[in-house]
């Protein structure tokens, strides 16, 4: 049986590249027989370029076929593939194996703070139930009456770009102490999306949203701890973000 | 809708009506759900959650004549898109496609989507390939985009408004089965018509059946039957897999795009709107090698014409790297500010997956397997046909499974997002109106059994052949025989294949015995859907003689519109199970629909 199913990297130039042994220890966990998480160790032939849902690719289609994780566009814009790697939330098919220290071995484990389902796979439920209670919509009573698009200044269009490059991945909000201790606080991404509406200059229903994050769960919670700025594999500054939402709240507007 | 509704339970299986059952929750499926939401019983059935769809990944933008930077009209984006077919496309459906993008972009600004702005404040807009101006005499500015994160708005500002709408989603429930029903008709006879679908649950591994009045089916492509594709992994074509199956033609399915700027050895997209912002294709020796082959619009070609281009360069030895195996994407000349406002994930992406900068280095790009033209017949009423004249009632398509044909033998960018958004309301609507009028078709006694019997199948072999394996014997032939150059011969090689991988098949094996999350035995049955869609690709490609858009056979270089200017319908008929494909795929042709555009010679 042929042992490299693993999609090589890169053009051939740079398969130039050296191949290298490196050990992943992936937390498992299948509902249906353990009690308890067990780590698990994999001895895995990698090349310079492979990411670390190729070294996650490998095992399940070489090495144990149980092993579960989401994943679906693999360069890190669907969301699917966030997990915690050496202890850090990040994109498994934006996190390059070259970037990590291949000497020694790297622990992959599911997002905490979300209840887990199996080995890389968490209840993702609560997390987009935060997000749908912001009222994540434009909300505008009336349409431009020439039938045509409303219009906003590229200023105002600025205005919020950065927290429209939310993936919903929930990097953010998974890696945040609060939410860990608290699951009901809306967390950094509920907050991202509405700040994505509430500086939206067509949009009519800031009140509403700042009036639900006025809440004892909503951003008062936030201790700008950054961790979840550091997770964003968006780049978005969101603790910024939650900042802005706050400002608002205070001036009673946007 | 926090909770997903459970349905009625009769032994273990769940049972759910609805009146609209949309399949797919990408561009299509989510534009239907917003018309169908609000006027009717509706469920949205998805094997993601709808932001993993892969729509989230287009980058450039989406076409409308709205003539907010200079003049246009979309009498010129018919055209274009005709032209850009190579005259397979169905004119009738262009001119929807061309008149209703305007609406369609409408609509989505209306629902909030944030689009780049001209300094006016109106919805800015930028060249795309094989998009102009007076039928052809210099590119236009006609693509609405948002940075190079098109797609991802239009995705997420679809789903807000699905949250909005309150719309009823089945997350991770992976459709495996379509239910048909005989019904004896008013005049007697006796047709198949759709009582529902059965999806399995990922979560749970429990049956779900869901009855409804109309289904639409709305399940994106199947790039996955190529190695190097900018498709996501879950891209494996289930939804046209069980068309297939249940004897429902498929149309044109040799006519497979493969976008030019894949990053090389990677297949990740690197948008043509790199190129409608100014970038340029070099050779080895730096030259700007499509002057040669469009001397008027030049990098801005459609696709087909720029990634055989591309091949020829390196195929006559002008590739670059060590290996002459590549062409450079030049964006070096563009200022740095522009390349962050408008093109800031591509050049991320050649970054974090290339090592290359962008700003100062040209990026090493090669055709990758991009977007299914072919697929499931429709109407323009995104109404499935069961041949080439009738419809098959309450069951409709639409976005990339579907074939309406707008696309013909060649997409254009931007039309694909423009594609979704209005056949995919056409759909909804259509879908709605439908369900209102008809009567529930029963259900089948034992409605689950295919869907047992299936999974069954899938695990009761001997186990001695790996899925990954199978897997990429599959795509790595199909990327050397089936790709943008294609001859007798080599799709004989691939065929031949084929045929031992689906014998294979039967052994192949699932090593995860659980119920639950249980990737490893959805990954079986998604291989099985992409080894018949190869198939169908192939042997759909072998027959037609001709070149024409993306299907180039070089035993066969010209395009011949006396005999071929028509339709493939592949149909499923006689030995399913039999390896040998002349067994049970049966070949026959539509006419193409030609309103104003006679063909002629197709340059650039």
């Amino acid at each position: 049986m042929a042992s490299d199913v693993v999609e090589k990297s890169g053009p051939r130039a740079h398969e130039a590249v050296p191949t290298f042994t490196v050990t992943m220890i992936v937390r498992r966990f299948d509902p249906e027989v353990d009690e308890e998480p067990r780590w698990v160790d994999y001895d895995l032939q990698m090349h310079g370029t492979d990411r670390v849902l190729d070294a996650l690719h490998k095992i399940k289609w070489e090495i144990d076929g149980s092993l579960a994780f989401r994943r679906s566009c693999a360069h890190g814009v669907c969301g699917s593939d966030a997990m915690r790697i050496n202890g850090r939330n990040r994109l498994a098919c934006k996190t390059l194996l070259k970037d990590l220290d291949v000497s020694q071995p790297i622990y992959v484990e599911a997002l905490k703070g979300l209840p887990l389902e199996k080995d890389l796979i968490v209840d993702m439920e609560p997390f987009f139930d935060s997000f749908r209670e912001v009222q994540p919509f434009l909300m505008a009573s009336t349409k431009p009456k020439d039938g045509k698009e409303r219009l906003q200044s590229p200023e105002q269009r600025a205005r919020f770009d950065d927290t429209t490059k939310c993936i919903l991945c929930a990097a953010c909000t998974s890696s945040c102490p609060v939410f860990w201790t608290d699951g009901q606080y809306f967390g950094p991404a509920a907050i991202v999306n509405a700040h994505r509406f509430i500086f939206d200059s067509r949009d009519e229903g800031s009140q509403v949203r700042m009036d639900i994050l006025n809440d004892q769960e909503g951003v008062w919670r936030c201790r700008t701890t950054f961790n979840c700025t550091d997770a964003c594999p968006r780049g978005i500054q969101v603790t910024q973000a939650i900042a802005e939402v706050k400002q608002a709240i205070m001036r009673g507007k946007p | 809708m926090a909770k997903t509704d459970e349905g009625t339970v009769i032994d273990g299986v769940h049972y759910h009506k609805h009146d609209v059952v949309i399949v797919g929750a990408g561009g299509a499926g989510m534009r239907a759900a917003i018309e169908a939401g609000p006027k009717a019983s509706t469920a949205v059935i998805s094997k993601l959650y709808p932001t993993r769809s892969h729509t989230g990944a287009a980058q450039g933008g989406m076409a409308a004549a709205l003539a907010n930077v200079e003049e246009d009209n979309w009498e010129w984006h018919t055209y274009d898109t005709v032209k850009g077919g190579d005259y397979l496309v169905d004119q009738d459906a262009a001119e929807i496609l061309a008149k209703e993008a305007i609406d369609a972009i409408i609509d989505l600004e209306n629902m909030g989507l944030p689009f780049n702005r001209t300094p006016d404040g109106r919805i800015d807009q930028r060249r795309f390939g094989g998009h102009t101006r007076e039928h052809g005499k210099a590119p236009v500015r006609r693509a609405c985009y948002a940075a190079d994160r098109t797609g991802h708005m239009i995705l997420q500002t679809l789903y807000q408004n699905c949250v909005k709408h309150g719309i009823n989603f089945f997350n991770e429930f992976y459709v495996l089965d379509l239910v048909m029903t005989d019904v004896k008709g008013k005049d007697g006879k006796t047709v198949s018509r759709p009582a529902g679908v059965v999806a399995y649950e990922l979560a749970t591994g429990d049956l779900h059946v869901f009855q409804g009045k109309s289904i639409v089916f709305a399940t994106g492509g199947f790039g996955k039957i190529y190695k190097t594709t900018s498709n996501a992994h879950t891209l494996t074509g289930d939804g046209v897999g069980i068309v297939w199956r249940k004897g429902l033609p498929l149309e044109d399915m040799e006519f497979f795009q493969f976008h030019p700027t894949g990053l090389a050895g990677l297949g990740i997209l690197l948008s043509e709107a790199a190129r409608g912002e100014g970038a340029i294709l070099r050779n080895a020796d730096g030259e700007r090698f499509m002057e040669r082959y469009a001397p008027t619009i030049k990098d801005l070609a459609p696709r087909d014409i720029v990634a055989r281009s591309m091949a020829t360069e390196i195929r006559e030895g002008r590739g670059a790297g060590p290996y002459k195996d590549y062409v450079y994407l030049d964006i070096t000349h563009l200022e740095p500010a522009v390349i962050d406002a408008k093109l800031p994930d591509i050049t991320e992406f050649a970054r974090t997956y290339l090592g290359v900068e962008p700003y100062t280095e040209p990026v090493p790009v090669l055709p990758t397997a991009h977007y299914a033209m072919g697929g499931i017949p429709t109407t323009n009423n995104a109404e499935v046909l069961r041949n080439n004249t009738e419809t098959v009632p309450g069951l409709f398509a639409a976005g990339e499974c579907a074939c309406v044909s707008v696309h013909g033998s060649n997409r254009l960018g931007t039309n694909s997002l423009l594609d979704i958004n209005v056949f995919g309301k056409r759909a909804g609507n259509n879908a709605v109106a439908y369900a209102k009028s008809a009567d529930w078709v029963e259900l089948p006694k034992d409605p689950t059994a295919g869907v047992r019997k299936l999974l069954d199948h899938v695990r009761s072999g001997d186990g001695s052949e790996r899925i990954a394996v199978i897997r990429r014997e599959l795509q790595e032939a199909m990327d050397r025989n089936a790709q943008v150059f294609r001859t007798d011969e080599s799709l004989r090689e691939v065929g031949d294949l084929i045929k031992t991988l689906r014998a294979r098949y039967r052994n192949v094996q699932v090593q995860d015995k659980g119920k639950r999350f249980n990737t490893d035995l959805l990954e079986a049955v998604e291989l099985g859907f992409l080894l018949d869609l190869a198939e169908v690709v192939v042997y759909s490609a072998r027959n037609r003689k001709e070149s024409r858009g993306a299907h180039m056979r070089e035993d066969f270089p010209k395009r011949d519109d006396k005999n071929l200017m028509v339709h493939t319908m592949a149909y499923l008929a006689g030995d399913a199970e039999s390896a040998v494909a002349s067994d049970h795929i049966t070949l026959d042709w539509k006419p193409v629909v030609v309103t104003n555009y006679p063909p002629t010679e197709r340059k650039y």
